[in-house]
């Protein structure tokens, strides 16, 4: 298969970047987008041109380190990661702009290589357990019922791609916020520091200048894991009564 | 001395300030304002429809809301002061999420948004642009200053003929059309508003959130229609008509 590539090329995160245009071509249909670019790569070397930067690293859709906004759409079309993203999706010749996540919380460091580290900081602001070392409880010692254990399944599917940031048009990170608040927060484990969690993570996320929600969902159409945006319902709820304890002087 | 470990005591700054300006206590206040002025604009609406039970009948509701006195200046500043909340946080929001992505994608893609929620603040601002309009045309009577002067006898009083003023605002294609489009735009602007007050409020989930959404599609469209059909029963159906003159 033939493709038109337009690629986002920037130095250093402080240079300017811009569009350039690349031909892709000899490319397998069973190639996954980042093998594309691995092509693509391979043929620029030999024509001593520098290498696309972008980043990777499982390739098998678990990690979330792989990203990419191609032709407007984070990971692309169609729910998954960009690694688990075949070229035979697309048509015979067709033009395709690649572009890095766009975040002001994710600044570019080169080509479409951004820093992530800013979810980072917000699973250090509150995104674990305060839990004892020792030997592990007995697993059947704590009952939770078949409806909380799916929930909290699902927010725990968030594979912390930063795709919600990218998508959302304010680059807004509450998607994946609610995935982390409401997976340790709906547990056992997790519950006797859900108000304490919910608040410094929120007030961490709006400290890494991510964007405020509008309720776009656009973050929601995106996550390859399937984390539903009604968990950000949620967090607005937790974080509000987190907030009313606190300032009625109950600790949190 | 041993004293206690600090970390279940959180310190620093006010925790209200910190919810209020936190980008959730933000939406919230935003959504809080929303509701008070939905509210206002069905009451608004239930108001008006008296134009249709006759001259006296809304010049009596007229009347009684003038009667109100002091109470009725505590609600128009309550509803200066909600306008003012909503506009100032929509605008803090817009402001910090323009921040948030200073770097716009060139081959950009709506992914699911809707044109509702893309033009909150374009149909917010015009609708803003509309309600300066009409309180300037029945309020304060400025945009046709011979309403002043529209006076009637109810029940031996002497008060001012709202039913003869409406007729007479009404009876103008232009300002008919300068309604039409504020409403139109408050009906965009309520679309998406309504459907997202429940996931700001946390009262929601995946599968009721379609249900929010066809229902607030329903309700601002309703209120369209209601609001809409005054103006257009004036100068279309020839509504008051001869009545009083
Ligand atoms: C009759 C007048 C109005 C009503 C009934 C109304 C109602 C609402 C409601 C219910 C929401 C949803 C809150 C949420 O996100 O949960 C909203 C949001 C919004 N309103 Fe209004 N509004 C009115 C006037 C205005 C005006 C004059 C502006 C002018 C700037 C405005 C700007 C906005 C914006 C930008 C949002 C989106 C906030 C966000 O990004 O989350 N509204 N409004
Ligand atoms: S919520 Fe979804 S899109 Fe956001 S970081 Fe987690 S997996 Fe990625
Ligand atoms: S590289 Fe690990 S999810 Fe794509």
């Amino acid at each position: 298969m033939k493709f038109h590539l337009k690629v986002w090329r920037q130095k250093t995160c402080k240079a300017p970047g811009k569009l350039e245009e690349y031909v892709a071509e000899n490319i397998p249909a069973e190639a996954s987008f980042l093998e594309m670019l691995d092509i693509v790569n391979s043929q620029l070397t030999g024509k001593n041109i520098e290498p696309i930067q972008f980043d990777s690293d499982c390739r098998e859709g678990i990690c979330g380190t792989c990203s990419l906004t191609i032709n407007g759409i984070p990971h692309g079309k169609g729910r998954g990661t960009t690694c688990q993203l075949y070229m035979r999706n697309f048509k015979d010749g067709e033009t395709i702009t690649i572009e890095p996540f766009r975040a002001d919380a994710f600044p570019v460091q080169r080509d479409l290589v951004t820093n992530r580290s800013a979810f980072d900081r917000v699973i250090q602001a509150g995104g674990y357990i305060s839990e004892r070392c020792g030997s592990a409880p007995d697993a059947n010692a704590v009952p939770i019922s078949k409806v909380i254990a799916d929930q909290a399944m699902d927010a725990a599917a968030c594979i912390g791609c930063g795709a919600c940031a990218a998508a959302c048009p304010n680059s807004s990170a509450m998607l994946f916020v609610s995935a982390k608040v409401t997976h340790l927060g709906l547990l056992p484990q997790g519950k006797p520091e859900k108000s304490r969690r919910v608040l410094n993570m929120v007030h961490q996320m709006d400290e890494e200048g991510f964007g405020n929600c509008s309720n776009y969902y656009a973050c929601e159409a995106v996550c390859p894991a399937g984390v539903p945006a009604s968990f950000i319902g949620r967090m607005n709820r937790e974080f509000t009564a987190a907030s009313v304890k606190e300032m009625v002087g109950m600790s949190v | 001395m041993i004293t206690s470990s600090s970390s279940s005591v959180r310190t620093g700054p006010c925790p209200a300030h910190l919810w209020i300006f936190s980008s959730i206590g933000k939406k919230t206040i935003v959504a809080l304002t929303g509701i008070a002025l939905i509210l206002f604009v069905i009451g608004h609406l239930l108001g008006n429809f008296s134009i249709y039970l006759g001259p006296d009948a809304m010049n009596l509701y007229a009347e009684k809301l003038h009667d109100l006195g002091p109470i009725l200046w505590v609600i128009r500043l309550g509803l200066i002061a909600v306008v003012v909340l909503h506009i100032y946080f929509t605008m803090l929001l817009w402001k910090e999420n323009r921040t948030a992505r200073p770097q716009k994608y060139i081959a950009s893609d709506p992914i699911k948004t809707t044109v509702f929620a893309r033009t909150m603040r374009l149909s917010g601002l015009i609708v803003l642009a509309f309600v300066i309009f009409h309180l300037a045309h029945f309020t304060v009577r400025v945009v046709d200053p011979s309403f002043q002067e529209m006076h009637t006898l109810l029940d031996g009083r002497r008060v001012h003929d709202v039913y003869a003023m409406v007729i007479k605002g009404f009876s103008s294609a232009p300002v008919v059309i300068v309604y039409v489009v504020g409403l139109f735009l408050l009906t965009f602007h309520l679309s998406h508003g309504i459907a997202s007050l429940f996931q700001t409020f946390g009262i929601t989930n995946s599968r009721i959130r379609r249900n929010y959404e066809c229902a607030a599609r329903v309700l601002a469209w309703a209120l369209f229609a209601g609001y809409v059909s005054i103006p257009i029963a004036v100068l279309v159906f020839g509504l008051g008509k001869g009545v009083g003159q």
